[in-house]
């Protein structure tokens, strides 16, 4: 499979004591949309976070373009900026305008120049739907207009892989859709994505690969996301998402 | 109503006497916390380091500057220092040490408390974009912290400015001695003058400190998120 843009080989993952993550093994392909779901506290975020090397792993390693990520490592700035993160909780910075917010890492990390990173900026933010917001404050910005710039400050940085978790688990029940939408368009643009989300409907439409997470460990796997969600083959994961449901 | 003995300011060069006070106590001030927000800041960064013993030493040295009144601390500097060690320490010099050693631990502990209340996410955001510490720090976390720090030590540079006033205690001509001095020349003469004199003090540090605590509620409003 030399199509493989992530490799996840029996990762371990521990809270001092606490074992989250256990021999986790998974291959990203490139251009592949992967949705995660799974029970609180099953570990998708820190999943997520080891990928980027957030949180340091105990054993297994994490292979992107053959290259293993590392917290520690000399090269992990460059190994960041080929993999884009947007969080549940807003994290825009508070201090710069939506413009300085998306082109701070280009220019500084990147060298690029001012006027590139601009450009580039306001293309990315006019493809959301927020080119007139570009001067604007976070703190003048809804949650949805928030989370569009943050993806957008993300991509910026021309990232190979986008890991989403929760992005849209803060907001407003009216805002959700606005920032699906945008996730959307990207799957189909081709780029590989990592989404840990609870709209299960947006996952069904938008993931060639669920990956269904209990205690740390994959459970049930499929590349068959409308089988998936329908009927899926293990009792956990059945169980699982009928409390998604409302049923009498 | 009774002379209030402001006309002897401006008798001779009284006046002109009391503004040179009045420059020694700002000197002092302005030496003490430019030297205290310096090292004031490198301390709060070593306050939030996770190392057990800088973080006791840190904190022994606050509270010993918080417990020990100014003066004490002064008495100690210029008399006490200067008979044990035998060195010759100008009274200025003292002062400034001794304010310099309050401002930095005040500061410090200022500097530690903005630095974190800086939410963890936006250090992992930054690092997750690719940003190494250093550029993580100056361009992301510095300026947040600059901007909860301003008005904070706003209220410490007015604290020190008052403070400086314990520094004729050991000899020092500052605004408040001279006025003590022209109040005692002109007991006989005019002797309502200490409400005067002392009223035109009050009116001096008034000057200096108010515009300093207006700029920090016009940086607090233009900064609010
Ligand atoms: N910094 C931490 N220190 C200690 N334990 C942690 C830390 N972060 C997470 N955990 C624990 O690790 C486990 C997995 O947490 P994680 O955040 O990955 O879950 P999750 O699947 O993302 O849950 P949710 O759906 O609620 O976001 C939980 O038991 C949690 O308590
Ligand atoms: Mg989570």
């Amino acid at each position: 499979m030399d199509n493989a843009l992530l490799r996840i080989e029996h990762i371990e993952k521990a809270y001092d004591e606490h074992g989250v993550i256990h021999d986790l093994n998974l291959v990203v392909e490139k251009g592949e949309v992967i949705v995660i779901i799974g029970p609180s506290g099953c570990g998708k975020s820190t999943l997520l976070r080891c990928i980027n090397a957030l949180e340091d792993i105990q054993g297994g390693q994490i292979l992107l373009d053959g290259v293993p990520v590392k917290r520690d490592a000399r090269n992990i700035s460059a190994m960041r900026q080929k993999i884009g993160m947007v969080f549940q909780s807003y994290d825009l910075f508070p201090h710069k305008t939506v413009l300085d917010n998306i082109t701070l890492a280009p220019i500084k990390v990147q060298k690029r120049t001012r006027k590139d990173a601009e450009e580039e900026a306001v293309a990315l933010l006019d493809r959301v739907g927020l080119a007139d917001r570009r001067d604007d404050y976070p703190r003048q910005l809804s949650g949805g207009q928030k989370q569009r710039v943050a993806i957008v400050r993300a991509l910026s940085m021309h990232p190979e892989i986008l890991l989403l978790d929760e992005i849209t688990a803060a907001l407003d029940p009216e805002m959700v859709r606005e920032v699906l939408d945008v996730v959307l368009t990207l799957a189909r643009s081709g780029i590989t994505m990592l989404i840990v989300t609870h709209e299960m409907s947006f996952a069904q439409a938008i993931a060639d690969r669920v990956i269904f997470l209990e205690n740390g460990q994959i459970v049930e796997e499929s590349r068959d996301p409308a089988k998936f969600f329908t009927e899926p083959e293990t009792p956990r994961a059945k169980e699982f998402l009928r409390t998604f449901r409302y049923e009498r | 109503m009774q002379n209030m003995g402001i006309d002897v300011l401006f008798k001779g060069r009284n006046f002109l006497r009391l503004l040179g006070g009045l420059w020694v106590a700002v000197r002092i001030s302005l030496i003490s916390v430019a030297i205290s927000i310096v090292l004031g800041i490198l301390m709060g960064m070593l306050m939030t380091l996770k190392n057990r013993p800088v973080q006791i030493l840190c904190r022994i040295y606050l509270e010993i500057v918080r417990i020990m009144p100014q003066m004490v601390l002064l008495f100690i500097v210029y008399f006490g220092t200067t008979r044990v060690f035998g060195w010759n320490l100008s009274a200025e010099y003292a002062a400034i040490i001794v304010f310099s050693f309050w401002g930095t631990a005040e500061m410090g502990d200022l500097v530690r408390g903005s630095l974190i209340s800086i939410p963890k996410i936006q250090y992992e955001s930054a690092r997750a974009l690719g940003m190494k510490e250093g550029t993580l720090f100056r361009h992301v976390i510095l300026p947040q912290t600059v901007r909860r720090l301003i008005p904070l030590s706003i209220n410490l540079i007015t604290r020190m400015i008052k403070t400086t006033s314990l520094v004729m205690m050991i000899g020092m001509v500052e605004v408040l001695k001279v006025a003590q001095q022209i109040i005692e020349a002109n007991r006989k003469s005019s002797p309502n003058a200490a409400f005067g004199v002392f009223f035109v003090v009050f009116l001096l540090y008034f000057l200096i400190c108010w515009p300093v605590s207006r700029a920090a509620v016009y940086l607090e409003k233009r900064w609010a998120e």
